[in-house]
């Protein structure tokens, strides 16, 4: 049985939670702006402007990135400092240097990609454009990362480390080896901002696309679950509906998901040996993420009351929800027949924010809704806002998957479809023509959501004003007394 | 038979069955061993209310006040 001694609040690092939690909220706000900008452009591409620094292919990088390693990022290394202190019962190691080391470490090396992508300087691997030298920047920090939280495990003054800690463990150590074999490259100069990768052909491919679906398993999978882990039961005030479960949706998410990346490129250059087994594990894959959703939304049995109630609670069971549509939506996809429909088409584009937006962004949301009122030490400014954020996203969300399954399923059959003489039935730019209106559709979804962000980031300025209002006031009392 | 045996795991052309067969016979075990033994079972169960222990005062004012509003909104 674990130990019960609970410390005060003062006794943990909360600062370094407070700069991660601001900063995710300003870069979810970045990216997804240039997300809703690059979804306009597609819809109206007058908006361009002539202007390369903000075409599509310029701000798209710039969008995952902020979206991704910015708001995902920061969520992420706030949320883990936040639960490794609580679940452990003991101080972030490192003193205020190490982990503040982290915090610029990791912004500036956002911050710089992002301003290079715009000048045209990528490394042109999806979701791994940075170059060089910031990717050994962003070595650096996850070391760093690496050993604080270790440390804090090892210092722990409980006796049993908490699932949610193995989830954050397995996305710092399958974020370390992906990002390091991804990246290896040779600088033409020490100079230069370009250089060669060691990868090539399809060999290149695969490395990509190994730590391409596994940036999406252990960074923004595995990493939330950590989070869904220990915010579900503290929000839901019960404890998670099977700990025995927990443990067996962590092993076979770690065994399973390694394997899947090649579902990626289905049909192209590569042996089919490897295709197959991709998308036979993807296909098991279904079931370690179905038990873990299953998982967290039973953790609110006896308590379904709280749906009705609590909106914050609303935020976790609908992203627990999309996690399991996205879950199986992604497996189905990776099936050769279905995948040559889908693939290059929107339909991809969908499933991925059917994840990012359904499950990430709003598990982060919700998650950061129950945390920085107890950072402050105060109440959230305005439940209602909460409401109106949720629905905002809840409707956001909705409309943009549902906009890119038309435009991709409908493209995808357009371009497959055959007139009565075997000749293609429709050209490229008629496809493109029908897919105006779903694009239309897609940036007004991210458009709604976006607007959520703005409706948190009012709600959280409020709440911290008023928290920093009040420290005097409390301050004055306890002289008093 | 046991040099054969040693010959053909080395093989470089057998890894992935050999990783999968290690793969597969850790998973078995760890399921095995979380659900074998009742003892045991109740151990890691306990573990369940870990997030649930490290209640303080920030947590309890917070939670008084998503009550108080959950009422009011009743």
């Amino acid at each position: 049985m674990a130990h019960s001694a609970a410390l005060s609040s003062e006794q943990y690092n909360y600062e370094i939670v407070k700069k991660f939690a601001i900063a995710s909220i300003f870069w979810g706000i970045l990216g997804m702006s240039a997300g809703v900008y690059i979804a306009s452009e597609l819809a109206w591409p007058f908006l361009n402007f002539d202007i390369a620094q903000i075409t599509f292919g310029r701000l798209r990088p710039l969008h995952t990135s902020g979206v991704i390693f910015g708001f995902g990022g920061n969520a992420l290394f706030a949320t883990s400092y936040y639960v490794v202190q609580r679940t452990c019962q003991a101080r972030l190691a490192g003193g205020t240097f190490w982990p503040n080391f982290t915090f610029w470490g990791w912004n500036l090396s956002v911050l710089i990609a992002g301003v290079l992508y715009l000048f045209g300087y990528t490394q042109g691997r999806e979701y791994a454009e940075p170059v060089w030298f910031i990717d050994i920047a962003i070595t650096v920090v996850w070391v760093v990362y690496f050993l604080i939280f270790t440390i804090t495990l090892i210092k722990r003054n409980q006796p049993h480390i908490y699932v949610a800690n193995w989830f954050y463990m397995s996305f710092i150590l399958a974020t370390a080896l992906l990002h390091i074999f991804n990246n290896l490259a040779v600088p033409v100069s020490f100079t230069s901002l370009e250089s060669y990768s060691l990868f090539s052909g399809a060999q290149d491919a695969m490395t990509q696309w190994w730590y391409g679906h596994n940036a999406v398993g252990f960074f923004l999978t595995a990493a939330f679950l950590g989070m869904m882990y220990y915010f579900v039961p503290k929000q839901a005030g019960r404890p998670v509906y099977s700990y025995r479960l927990s443990i067996i949706h962590f092993w076979a998410l770690s065994f399973m998901y390694m394997w899947v990346g090649t579902h990626h490129l289905h049909w192209t250059a590569i042996p089919d040996w490897t295709s197959t087994l991709a998308a036979t594990f993807s296909i098991l894959l279904l079931m370690p993420s179905w038990g873990g959703m299953i998982n967290g939304i039973m953790t609110l049995s006896g308590a379904w009351d709280k749906l009705r109630t609590d909106p914050i609670m609303m935020f976790m069971i609908t992203a627990l929800s999309f996690y399991g549509m996205s879950t199986f939506e992604g497996p189905m996809m990776s099936l050769k027949s279905v995948n040559a429909l889908s693939h290059y088409t929107d339909w991809t584009v969908g499933h991925v924010h059917s994840g990012a937006l359904g499950w990430v962004a709003m598990i982060s949301i919700a998650s950061f809704y129950h945390m920085i009122p107890r950072l402050w030490n105060t109440t959230l400014y305005s439940t209602q806002l909460v409401y109106t954020h949720f629905f905002l996203a809840t409707i956001g969300t909705i409309l943009y998957i549902t906009a890119l399954w038309v435009s991709g399923i409908g493209q995808g059959l357009m371009l497959r479809a055959f007139d009565e003489y075997g000749n293609l039935a429709y050209t490229f730019v008629e496809t493109v023509a029908f897919m105006h209106g779903p694009l239309v559709a897609r940036a007004v979804g991210g458009l709604f959501f976006l607007s959520g962000m703005f409706v948190m980031a009012y709600n959280i300025y409020m709440t911290i004003t008023r928290a920093k209002q009040e420290e005097p006031v409390s301050a004055t009392a306890a002289a008093q007394a | 038979m046991l040099a054969d045996f040693w010959t053909w795991i080395l093989d470089l052309g057998n890894s992935k069955t050999v990783a999968l067969l290690i793969f597969f016979t850790t998973f078995v075990g760890i399921v095995i061993y979380v659900y074998s033994s009742r003892k045991r079972s109740e151990r890691l169960e306990s573990y369940r209310y870990m997030p649930l222990m490290d209640e303080d005062d920030a947590d309890r004012r917070v939670k008084a006040a998503e009550a108080a509003q959950a009422k009011g909104e009743k």
